[in-house]
């Protein structure tokens, strides 16, 4: 790529032990406040209060550091982390690695946020409810839906709720023994097959045609034993079902609910809703649209939207309005009852609030068409990369993120996607996701360029995604060894991680097999 | 590493001067008269000139002359060479007895050029025991055990030595096709046997989502739900292939690989059973509906028609399609790359009431709905 | 479609030249070209129903602030709450640390370029292992009520087995949870529970009644410690035999923060422990911080059939160097019933790491200097409180962090008193009356390390005043 020139990146390194190697006894890392000395004498030592048969007899055999080098020692981790901040990620299709303000960690540390326990009297959460309330009505205005709740920690954890509340629909029917297929498409988040196996159901699994699942093949499988139909569009292909109406009309003829996996709006925003594909419920990644940062993997949101239909349904307690007061109604008898203590992630709910505040219908919109603008030029460049291919729905378009394949690459160089990935991260951006299994696409790799990235972002991105390809061909070996400028080496064996007698997932187990080896 | 290397040089010989197959002493005279050359021997070349950079890593055994030993020291490889062959007279013996004698010095993977013909001498010889893979040197092949083209064979030798985290061993089925009939323009096959072949798998690294397992995780789950599934006082008929297999081991009976067993309430009933012998077998069952639980063979993805022929168009016929149970993991059907499964039962009527979809169950209370085709 | 221009500190592409260069080089009119794959019917037409942007952020933090500000928090108000949430103090290195922009951004960044997030799970992993007792730890998730489902679903799966054991003083809320991961009692692949008595004086788990339940049909006998109605619960060793000599697991939920005095289930050999790690260094956030984690045995049988991500320290090509990978078992099942592996998703990273230098923070002294005082402050307060007239403290003491205090003597209803209360800015234990109506009155009342002498002697004089 003419003009942009890669960075000379190497990441902190800091040959940082493992904190259960640090300390020196007797060290503390911070004092506890003891009982003050009224209570003491009051009531004694607590060896002596708590039964000698529940006492803890050796203490645990943790790390006695001094703060100053905890601190320093996460503080190190931290750098050896390349989050995406100091790295652009657009490598992390379907993740959206979208910014995350930081005027919205302010507003969560505030100790209106910090310091309110869920269970404190309405009066007093008042402001807390007012915003999930109000997120609510934005996010009913983007999908089209009647009501959402945010008690779901995550995007799986709303196909899970979706699925126990197609059990409860159909119970309440009488039809819960006969409806026991939940069907889905190859290419959607294999959560969407696991959590309806998880609530009950047996799944069946739509293959592709030609990129787009398989209408046809639903015909033949939807019967009086479908409950639901779990889907996405656009798939993390990239590539839109025009006839994604045409599927839940099927669906709904058998009597089965329809579920839309919304984990890919971005490019969506205000162009399409989900009420109008006619699907019975929706959910939206909070932590993924909608900016509440990613976390390290949470804490997140997965926000949960029904039609009035499936309402009745939704786990308590919803949070309602009457006259200026908000309330948290318990009153739910047919509610599938819980899924979450207490009422969600509401941090993030407040973030997705301020979010949303900040943007206004026409920044959602601009952040749609931005999506889909970036995902075109990033598309562009990456096709000109010679072992770099597009599989399926040859000519169409794609909308904000695209599945590639490397099989060319590999059957030209012996080197695919695997390698690849373990080179571009030298170049100071983020390591690419491949896919969901099973790979459908062979030596996949998935990039989503959203709106948070420049121009300038995207053809750094392809530039070092072409270094990369003409080192495989060129300098096999910088590829072969490849990270080279991380905080650690490539990992020597990963069947290590499949054998029992050599994999430690705690350092007490490490040491263990250490010394029997 | 070691390895073995095995040239059958007169694989595909037939093939450039339009005669299918090329087994027997009658076809190579006619093929050479037509002046044919031979194809093998090149494409092994080509094969061992691609895995030059691990070329010092490796230590090659090999047979005399044509059989390796020619190849091997024209891509710059010195071999050791085993066994005596008769040069311009070399039989399948010869390659049994290669890989014998390979397999005995303790080779890590065997590397053969060759057909389907070859396929099987190598079966014959370690059958799944070693890890083998072909470079295809033959017509068309019909066994699963060959990579695309010479240069990927070499591509997966390399990342065998190099990164054996990435690469898992699959069966994969050796065909016995009737080459008198291919000629006569019409393609029977039987399923000869499986071999171990390696492949490249997916390592997912940071996975949110969970990670893939391998094929023998995936049979345990197929073999699950079957077993669940079963009815009572129902005849299961078992077709051959190393999915239907892992039901019969997990109801530990000593059902077959390669024939069609009989199964009723966990009990074998009948094993190997011919056409006939299911046909009686059936007679006496009449109380349930019986059941064919049947998976897919070959690298072109046969439901009926490669390698299970007893079940012949009047078995199929009398159990109905909606009688049957189609097994599959996940990854033979991705290996079919987007192709239908294909039916080729004799009766052109019953291949085409298949037409369409069918539901294949592919692990624990999962299908996946798959076309079909003629 | 030409529409006024937007442009957004968060879209640097907003800027309309950028836009059309963009264009241009890709060879599109404009982006709409692409949503034409879109069919009209499908394509909402209208401007989303959504109030103005407050564009600069001034505006934006002042009116976000404004609504928070209609809160009040455990500050302003002396609080007395727990039930799955509790206020302990959070340590000032904590935050700043789970505040680094690289914890805080990062997800699926892979083995290298994210090593620090994985060296920390792995940290994480290692001291849990340790306050526990046990030597291996999944990668945690939602929170209590969940993992204490998958550890039943677990359990299940492993032993091949359908029914658990759950004590009667579950906590109403994880029950539910518990509940919708095991199934429907009439879907073929459920687990039933069974519930056990409890003596009603100590509110311990009646061991003869656990006998008499537990059969070959017992997956797994769950029992929590501290109880949730706070009393300890030790017969820990003694319900791990009885579960063990009838084959199955015992999976023992607890809260971390006490295993500084109290004796770690790994130690009388429970074979699945889970429970929160909220109280591990995270801020209550309104029960945003919740965090669930699963530990267990280091077998292949516990390692394969557990859904959730988990982490091996790895090798690399240098010596000496420490990577991690993601352990890839043979997830599958090996009993006969298999019940399919449940799901995993994005659930409560940060808060691993945060409990990661909490752990590190606090070192063996600290956790039971910790556990010390609390145990302290509650025996304290309960001999405060029972010599108000009216008021007991129901079931065995001592108790841990929470207790459950009887007002039926009162005459008053908690309801009422909790208004009382409020008026006082006190916030007053959970209202348990209609969780566990066969107790009458009853509020489950938290005190941790917060609470200083003062706070308590108020709450006194508070309840005094409240219930003359």
């Amino acid at each position: 790529m003419k003009g942009i020139k890669l960075r000379r990146y190497h990441a902190p390194k800091y040959d940082e032990p493992i904190i259960m190697e640090m300390g020196v006894k007797g060290q503390r890392g911070i004092l506890v406040p003891p009982a003050e000395k009224k209570i003491a004498e009051a009531v004694g030592p607590a060896a002596d209060i708590l039964p000698k048969k529940a006492q803890r007899q050796t203490p645990p055999r943790l790390p006695e550091i001094d703060q100053y080098h905890v601190l320093m020692h996460f503080l190190r981790l931290s750098q050896m982390t390349l989050g995406m901040e100091t790295g652009i990620d657009i490598g992390e299709g379907t993740c959206t690695m979208k910014y995350s303000p930081k005027v919205h960690e302010e507003l969560i540390r505030l100790s209106q946020m910090v310091d309110v326990h869920p269970l404190q009297p309405e009066s007093t959460l008042q402001g807390i409810l007012q915003i999930a309330h109000e997120l609510e009505s934005f996010l009913k205005a983007i999908s089209g839906m009647d009501a959402f709740t945010f008690q779901t920690g995550g995007g799986a954890h709303a196909t899970y709720v979706n699925a126990c509340v197609t059990r409860k629909y159909h119970e309440e029917r009488g039809e819960l023994g006969k409806r026991t297929e939940v069907i889905t498409t190859q290419f959607t988040h294999p959560c969407n097959a696991a959590t309806p196996a998880t609530a009950g159901f047996k799944v069946i699994i739509l293959p592709q045609k030609n990129g787009y699942p398989d209408l046809d093949a639903l015909k033949s499988v939807v019967s009086e034993r479908t409950a639901a139909l779990h889907m996405t569009n656009p798939e993390d292909t990239g590539i839109f079902n025009p006839l994604v109406d045409e599927f839940t009309r099927v669906v709904h003829a058998a009597g089965g609910l329809c579920f839309y996996d919304q984990a890919n709006a971005n490019g969506l925003l205000g162009i399409a809703r989900a009420r109008d594909a006619g699907f019975d419920a929706c959910h939206f990644n909070l932590h993924k649209t909608f900016s509440s940062p990613h976390g390290c993997e949470g804490p997140a949101a997965g926000a949960y939207g029904v039609t009035e239909k499936l309402l009745p349904y939704l786990p308590v307690p919803l949070i309602t309005k009457e006259g200026d007061k908000y309330h948290l109604d318990y009153d739910r008898p047919r509610s599938i009852g819980k899924v979450r203590s207490f009422y969600g992630n509401l941090e993030c709910i407040v973030k997705a609030y301020a979010w949303i505040r900040s943007m206004g219908p026409e920044g959602l919109r601009t952040v749609a068409e931005t999506a889909i603008l970036n995902n075109q030029y990033l598309d562009h460049l990456l096709l000109k990369i010679k072992g770099v291919s597009r599989p399926f729905a040859e000519g169409k378009p794609r909308f904000e993120q695209i599945r590639y394949s490397l099989q060319n690459l590999l059957d030209e160089t012996g080197f695919g996607t695997h390698e690849i990935q373990n080179r571009m991260v030298d170049f100071g951006i983020q390591s690419y996701w491949l896919s969901h299994h099973p790979f459908v696409v062979p030596e996949p790799f998935t990039p989503e360029p959203c709106e948070t990235y420049s121009k300038e972002d995207i053809e750094y991105w392809a530039t070092a995604i072409e270094q990369a390809c003409k080192e495989a061909r060129e300098n096999p070996d910088m590829i072969r060894n490849a990270p080279h400028s991380q905080a650690v080496h490539k990992i020597k064996d990963f069947n290590q991680a499949e054998d029992a007698d050599r994999w430690a997932i705690t350092w007490r187990a490490y040491q263990k097999k250490k010394n029997k080896r | 590493m070691k390895i073995g290397l095995i040239v059958n040089p007169v694989a595909g010989i037939g093939g450039r001067v339009g005669l299918k197959g090329s087994d027997g002493e009658e076809i190579h005279k006619m093929a050479l008269a037509l002046g044919a050359l031979p194809v093998s021997p090149k494409r092994t070349i080509t094969a061992l000139e691609a895995l030059r950079e691990i070329r010092e890593d490796l230590q090659l055994l090999t047979y005399p002359k044509e059989m390796g030993e020619e190849e091997a020291e024209a891509a710059g490889f010195k071999p050791e060479v085993l066994g005596s062959i008769v040069s311009g007279k070399t039989r399948p013996e010869d390659t049994i007895l290669a890989a014998k004698d390979m397999a005995a010095r303790g080779v890590e993977l065997i590397l053969f050029t060759g057909g389907d013909g070859t396929a099987r001498n190598i079966y014959d010889a370690v059958a799944d025991k070693i890890p083998v893979l072909g470079i295809p040197g033959g017509v068309k092949i019909h066994s699963g055990v060959y990579a695309a083209n010479p240069e990927k064979a070499a591509r997966l030798i390399i990342e065998y030595l190099k990164t054996p985290a990435g690469i898992s061993l699959r069966a994969a089925e050796v065909m016995d096709i009737d080459e008198d009939l291919i000629r006569q323009d019409r393609v029977s096959a039987r399923l000869y046997g499986y071999l171990t072949v390696p492949h490249r798998k997916g390592l997912n690294q940071a996975s949110k989502a969970g990670s893939d397992p391998s094929d023998a995780v995936h049979h345990d789950g197929i073999a699950m739900e079957v077993i669940n599934g079963m009815e009572e006082d129902t005849l299961y008929l078992l077709a051959p292939g190393t999915t239907t297999k892992a039901v019969t081991d997990k109801l530990e009976l000593s059902g077959t690989l390669l024939g069609i067993d009989g199964v009723k309430n966990r009990a074998l009933v009948g094993r190997d059973l011919s056409e006939e012998g299911i046909l009686s077998l059936m007679a006496e069952n009449t109380k349930e509906p019986c059941k064919i639980i049947v998976t897919i063979i070959g690298k072109q993805g046969y439901l009926f028609g490669r390698g299970n022929q007893q079940l012949s168009p009047s078995v199929i016929r009398k159990v109905g399609k909606e009688n049957l149970l189609v097994i599959a993991t996940q990854n033979k059907l991705l290996s079919l790359e987007n192709e239908p499964i294909l039916v080729d039962t004799g009766d052109p009527d019953l291949d085409k009431s298949f037409e369409g979809y069918i539901p294949v169950i592919i692990g624990m209370g999962k299908r996946m709905v798959y076309p079909v085709s003629r | 479609m030409e529409r006024k221009d937007f442009i957004h500190p968060y879209i640097p592409n907003s800027v309309p030249e950028v836009r059309e260069e963009m264009l241009k080089e890709v060879g599109l009119k404009s982006v709409y070209d692409v949503y034409a794959e879109i069919p009209d019917r499908l394509r909402f037409k209208g401007r989303l129903d959504l109030p103005e942007p407050i564009a600069s952020e001034a505006r934006l933090k002042r009116h976000v602030e404004e609504i928070l500000k209609k809160n009040s928090t455990c500050k302003e108000y002396l609080n007395f709450l727990g039930a799955g949430c509790w206020q302990h103090h959070v340590p000032a290195v904590v935050n700043e640390i789970i505040n680094r922009s690289e914890f805080l951004t990062a997800y699926c960044g892979a083995n290298y370029s994210d090593v620090g997030k994985y060296h920390a799970r792995f940290e994480f992993n290692s001291l849990m292992a340790e306050l526990l007792d046990i030597d291996a730890v999944a990668n945690p998730i939602y929170d209590w009520g969940d993992v204490a489902g998958r550890s039943i679903r677990m359990a299940s799966r492993i032993t091949g087995r359908n029914e658990a054991l759950v004590p009667k003083t579950i906590c109403p809320q994880r029950l539910a949870e518990i509940r919708q991961l095991c199934q429907p009692e009439e879907m073929s692949n459920a687990i039933k529970i069974r519930f056990v008595e409890f003596d009603p004086k100590t509110g311990l788990l009646d061991l003869e009644d656990l006998k008499r339940k537990i059969s070959d049909k017992t997956a797994a006998v769950y029992f929590e410690n501290p109880s949730y109605l706070g009393f300890i619960e030790e017969q820990g060793p003694e319900i791990t035999a009885l579960a063990h000599s009838a084959g199955a697991l015992c999976v023992a939920g607890v809260d971390p923060i006490s295993l500084g005095v109290l004796t770690p289930p790994g130690s009388f050999g429970a074979d699945i422990i889970c429970g929160d790690l909220q109280p591990l260094g995270i801020n209550m956030f309104a029960g945003g911080g919740q965090s669930g984690f699963i530990a267990f045995r280091d077998e292949e049988v516990y390692i394969a059939e557990c859904p959730l991500e988990i982490y091996s320290i790895m090798d690399t090509v240098v010596e000496g160097e420490y990577a991690f990978a993601e352990v890839r078992a043979e997830r599958t099942s090996y009993g006969m019933r298999d019940k399919g592996k449940d799901w995993v998703g994005t659930a409560s990273g940060l808060w691993t790491i945060g409990s990661a230098v909490y752990l590190s923070l606090m070192g063996p002294q600290g956790m039971k200097e910790l556990g010390e005082v609390i145990v302290q402050n509650v025996r304290y307060t309960e001999n405060l409180l029972s010599s108000l007239p009216g008021v007991k403290i129901k079931f065995k003491q001592p108790n841990f962090k929470e207790f459950l205090v009887d007002f039926n003597g009162t005459g008053k209803k908690v309801a009422e008193i909790n208004a009382a209360l409020l008026e006082k800015k006190i916030f007053g234990g959970k209202d348990l009356s209609g969780e566990f109506p066969e107790f009458g009155q009853t509020a489950l009342y938290c005190v941790t390390e917060i609470h200083t002498e003062e706070d308590l002697e108020r709450l006194y004089n508070a309840l005094s005043e409240v219930l003359s």
